[in-house]
């Protein structure tokens, strides 16, 4: 579990991270969000007990970061926003070294470091020299590294950059069975499908502040508004006689098609379905209009260079 | 058994780090192949010199100066791969800082000084095996041309030199590399390691030129305490958040004047205040050690009076008598005409007053690059000078005690404590930089006892030298003609 209050970080007159608090529980995945700069590697340094927090507190896995790094640490598998690795290594030698370091025994150390360069497909590649890898492969193996002391708690940045697709897809079906098997989960990236694929809380970080976090769902709602629906008709259909349910607005309409804003769907839904039917509507399908994280992301992000300006 | 194993879990960590290294550091030939062309190619090229300077000095039978050339030649040889493995050691940290290898590897629960002793042992025993090596390679090449080979004390000296100036070179270059950004502003730095280093392989190289056993084993000792300290210094301030909490070298020049200034007047708002308050605590933090700069004080000066009485006698002696006589009417000729007959420069308040404060000045500057060590020997020098001084009238006919009474006490009861002071504070500016504060950086800390020691010159040993000075060359002269009976 990581639980921040009034997290704070500033060097010389910069607040790098100002009041931040957050709660993630095991099972759940959290995603940071953030322009470059935002004060996303500050916080998660901070929870890695690599900076002292100039105000506020922060708990890992039940040990405060200001006092106690050094078990912080040993609980925590990180992956840097630079991979990291040491190129004259071989991707055996690297896992040895770190899962040496995390104080593994030999036997569990061999053990998970097999598994793991199996699981990404780099036991061909084990007796390389890390500085002849690819970019996904450098990637992939920094993200063993991570995972080498198998942690309950993760902070992951950019855990998919410079992968292809189908490693990328591995790494996410690798993060899901995490989150399932209870591991608290950060994930700092600016691949918002990635992150609404696995986070299911969201926070977005501005100059060292946490403008929004909460669920996917919550979002969506406080940034975007009530959920809109789309109802599509069979042929063109005159709105002559409709009059709409209250919490329900008509935002848009053509022959074809009807959009609804929805306040409080489970209610308002079935008495619209019902009014249409009622008004000889030749409907074939009503479905919630998608909305993305991204909308989400750029909302916020358009609203505070707005109060900026 | 139960704390051996315990040891033992500990150092595990630091030796794999050392193993870690050194895989990398054999596995890049830009590394290797220059320090094995050093290593080797070296000692050849310093065994033609030093075949040439032989045969060059022996046509003037200057067989000393033979004997004293190739214990310097070793010393040299030793030196060298150590400047070229100096970079290795100071981008052990800022280097991987830049290649960003180090978040990952911070970012384990490896402690801090197990880190810092890692890194600080490999990068201490790469330089020093091919010193070793050169070193070896040398004196198989003398013995195989039968020059005079230095004796083997001498030998383990000169090794423990090597061993001393790599530990001081080294452990100054991780500190170095733990404070710098960028592995450029580190070599920029290292001039700090390399000029003092240079100083002080003068001062070896003339001590062995002086061929006195004793005095290099001190400078053995001295040098290896040195580079205690220094490694201590590293170690405390040894702060991940400071590798990874900045990204540019920049010089804060307001930073610096606030904070010093923040340090020096702190919340003060008066000069009366400032006394009362910081300048008082300044000196009750240093109390313990003015007691015990004191009591070496009296140590000195009556071990350089028994020294002198035991040493000088002879000499004194054999001075013929009119030589005796010369000699004191000349000091007695300056003591009249301090009192106003005729006032001799070296009598006048300015002079002394200036004299003592440059002495104080310079003690200082060597105290700052020791940890207070060298101020303290210093300072001990300087107070020998009384005991040597009264010893000497002694032999010459005069009880110590009126000229101690008359021509020292008056004045040295403001001279020594304002010496005694600013060796104290500098010597706790020593410790202070040797002890761990994780609330502070490195350069906090340093301008802080660089306050420190400014709030007790300026409120308190300047004031004292300039009484001292006044009453030196008022009242002493007069004293001294009044109380001292000359023949």
């Amino acid at each position: 579990m990581i639980e921040t209050y009034d997290l704070s970080k500033v060097f010389d007159d910069f607040w790098a991270v100002n009041g931040v608090s957050l709660t993630v529980r095991p099972g759940q995945v959290l995603a940071l969000l953030g322009q470059n700069g935002a004060g996303k590697t500050t916080t998660v340094r901070l929870l890695t007990a690599l900076l002292r927090p100039t105000r506020g507190w922060a708990r890992v896995y039940g040990y405060d970061v200001a006092t106690q790094g050094s078990q912080v640490r040993a609980f925590i598998g990180v992956l840097t926003e630079q991979h990291g690795l040491y190129l004259r290594m071989t991707a055996r030698e690297y896992l040895d070294f770190f899962g040496k370091a995390y104080r593994l025994d030999p036997q569990q150390r061999v053990a998970r470091r097999d598994q793991l360069l199996e699981y990404f497909g780099l036991t061909a590649f084990a007796d390389r020299r890390i500085g002849e890898y690819s970019k996904g492969m450098k990637q992939k193996l920094a993200l063993a590294r991570a995972l080498i002391h198998d942690p309950p708690v993760l902070l992951l940045d950019e855990p998919t950059s410079a992968m292809d697709p189908e490693s990328a897809r591995l790494v996410r079906e690798h993060i899901a069975g995490l989150k399932s098997s209870q591991r608290t989960i950060v994930i700092c990236t600016h691949n918002l499908i990635e992150a609404e694929m696995l986070a299911d809380t969201v926070a977005i970080i501005h100059r060292g502040r946490i403008l929004i976090q909460g669920t996917l769902d919550e979002l969506k709602e406080s940034v975007l508004g009530p959920r809109e629906y789309r109802v599509q008709f069979a042929h063109p259909w005159s709105l002559d006689g409709f009059a709409p349910p209250p919490g329900a607005v008509l935002v848009h309409h053509d022959p074809l098609s009807l959009r609804f804003r929805v306040d409080r769907p489970h209610y308002v839904n079935p008495q619209l379905l019902q009014e249409l039917v009622a008004c000889r509507a030749p409907v074939v399908a009503m479905q919630e209009v998608p909305r993305s994280l991204e909308q989400v992301y750029l909302k916020v992000m358009e609203n505070v260079q707005k109060s900026d300006a | 058994m139960h704390s051996m194993t315990r040891i033992q879990a500990a150092l595990n960590p630091v030796w794999l780090i050392v193993q870690r290294e050194l895989r990398d550091y054999l596995r890049d030939w830009r590394m290797l192949l220059p320090s094995l062309i050093l290593t080797v190619g070296f000692p050849f090229l310093m065994n033609g010199f030093t075949f040439v300077a032989v045969n060059f000095v022996n046509r003037y039978g200057a067989n000393l100066v033979v004997e004293r050339l190739v214990p310097i030649s070793i010393l040299i040889i030793g030196f060298f791969p150590l400047t070229t493995s100096l970079l290795a050691a100071l981008e052990s940290f800022v280097g991987e800082k830049e290649r960003g290898t180090i978040e990952p590897l911070l970012s384990t629960p490896l402690e801090d000084w197990q880190l810092y002793l890692g890194k600080l042992i490999v990068s201490t025993l790469l330089p020093l095996t091919s010193s070793f090596l050169s070193i070896l390679i040398y004196i198989v090449l003398i013995a195989y041309q039968r020059m005079v080979m230095p004796s083997i004390l001498t030998i383990v000296q000169l090794l423990l030199l090597t061993v001393s100036h790599a530990v001081l070179m080294v452990s100054a270059a991780i500190v170095i590399s733990t404070q710098s950004t960028s592995i450029k502003g580190a070599n920029l730095l290292a001039s700090f390691i390399v000029i003092p280093v240079a100083i002080l392989m003068q001062g070896e190289t003339f001590l062995l030129f002086w061929g006195n056993e004793d005095v290099i084993w001190l400078g053995v000792l001295a040098v290896l305490v040195m580079a205690a300290l220094i490694v201590r210094l590293g170690l405390a301030h040894f702060q991940r958040e400071y590798l990874l909490g900045r990204e540019i070298d920049m010089l804060h020049v307001s930073w610096l004047a606030r904070t010093f200034w923040k340090y020096f007047k702190g919340e003060t708002c008066s000069v009366i205040e400032w006394y009362r308050i910081l300048v008082a605590e300044s000196l009750k933090k240093a109390a313990y050690l003015v007691l015990m700069l004191a009591l070496l004080s009296v140590v000195s000066i009556v071990a350089s009076y028994l020294w002198a009485q035991q040493e000088l006698s002879d000499h004194v002696t054999l001075l013929l008598p009119e030589s005796r006589m010369e000699r004191i009417e000349r000091l007695r000729g300056s003591f009249l005409s301090a009192s106003g007959i005729e006032e001799p420069f070296y009598l006048h308040p300015w002079f002394l007053f200036f004299h003592n404060l440059r002495a104080v000045l310079i003690a200082a500057f060597f105290g700052l690059f020791s940890f207070g060590v060298l101020n303290v020997v210093l300072y001990m020098l300087n107070t020998s000078v009384i005991g040597v001084v009264l010893g000497i009238f002694n032999l010459l006919g005069y009880s110590p005690l009126p000229i101690a009474l008359a021509g020292i006490l008056p004045h040295g009861i403001f001279e020594l404590p304002a010496l005694i002071l600013s060796c104290a504070i500098l010597l706790r500016a020593g410790i202070v930089l040797v002890t761990p504060q994780a609330q502070r950086t490195i350069g906090e800390v340093l301008l802080d006892v660089v306050a420190d020691w400014m709030r007790v010159m300026i409120g308190v040993v300047i004031p004292l030298l300039l009484i001292a000075a006044l009453v030196e060359s008022y009242l002493t002269p007069y004293l001294l003609l009044r109380f001292v009976s000359f023949p």
